[in-house]
């Protein structure tokens, strides 16, 4: 699966995207998001605020029980500051 | 039409071309947004020096084209267009603009309000301010989704 990253948690990251396979035991956004925290301090401290993050699924947004599969592209960003 | 794009925009040109060749059309409406050199970053006013616009390329038009969409449903458009700046900018420089043309005013000016409104807390752009005590992300606000709300979207908690 793709992953990408954008504003402060690209920065905390320390990346904007990474191709990774997903364990068996991920398969919703929340479930990604445990995995992730736990692999290191940059992912924790980007999703430190979990509920303002916001997630998207093949360029859609999600709630955070949606499910996700190897193939995805999943994206997780601050709230949006355009226009 | 959307345009995402790191170039300037020239807004007389944009107006008479997007609507050209429509003699229907009784009114057009537009909104430019611009870079302030002010920002309130924890409680005190900043001097911008610039601005940079980052973006999630693919969904951003996607997003755009579907925010186009809901409008043209809700209004009788003769045209829209929406176009987004991304990259570094300074004070002063453009940095969004968006038209609607109709045949009556009212649909042009409502239409501009709502794609501004939705494209605000739908859009996939962020904003780095970079000021004089350090950059900064701007922080979303409760009064964009207040905005968008007023057209029926749902507040964009998760």
């Amino acid at each position: 699966m793709k992953i990408l990253y954008f504003a402060w948690m690209r920065q905390r990251i320390g990346a904007s995207n990474e191709d990774m396979d997903l364990p068996d035991s991920v398969n919703t956004v929340d479930g990604l998001v445990d995995w992730l925290i736990a692999r290191g301090d940059g992912y924790a401290q980007a999703f430190a605020k979990r509920e303002v993050i916001r997630a998207a699924v093949n360029q859609e947004y999600v709630q955070f029980d949606h499910a996700v599969t190897n193939g995805d592209e999943i994206a997780f960003f601050p709230p949006v500051t355009g226009g | 039409m959307i345009r995402v794009q790191e170039e300037d925009f020239d807004i007389g040109a944009e107006l008479t071309t997007f609507c050209a060749g429509d003699t229907s059309i009784g009114g057009v409406a537009s909104f430019t947004g611009l870079v302030r050199d002010m920002a309130p970053i924890d409680g005190s006013a900043r001097t911008i020096k610039t601005m940079t616009l980052e973006h999630y390329p693919g969904m951003t038009e996607k997003k755009l084209a579907e925010i186009e969409a809901e409008a043209n449903k809700r209004w009788p458009l003769a045209a829209s267009l929406i176009i987004h700046r991304y990259g570094t900018l300074a004070p002063g420089d453009q940095i969004v603009f968006v038209a609607c043309a109709s045949a009556h005013r009212q649909a042009a000016f409502d239409a501009c309000q709502f794609l501004m409104d939705w494209l605000k807390t739908d859009a996939p752009f962020w904003k780095l301010e970079d000021t004089d005590t350090g950059g900064a992300w701007v922080e979303a606000r409760d009064s964009d989704d207040k905005a968008a709300a007023r057209w029926g979207k749902p507040e964009t908690a998760s």
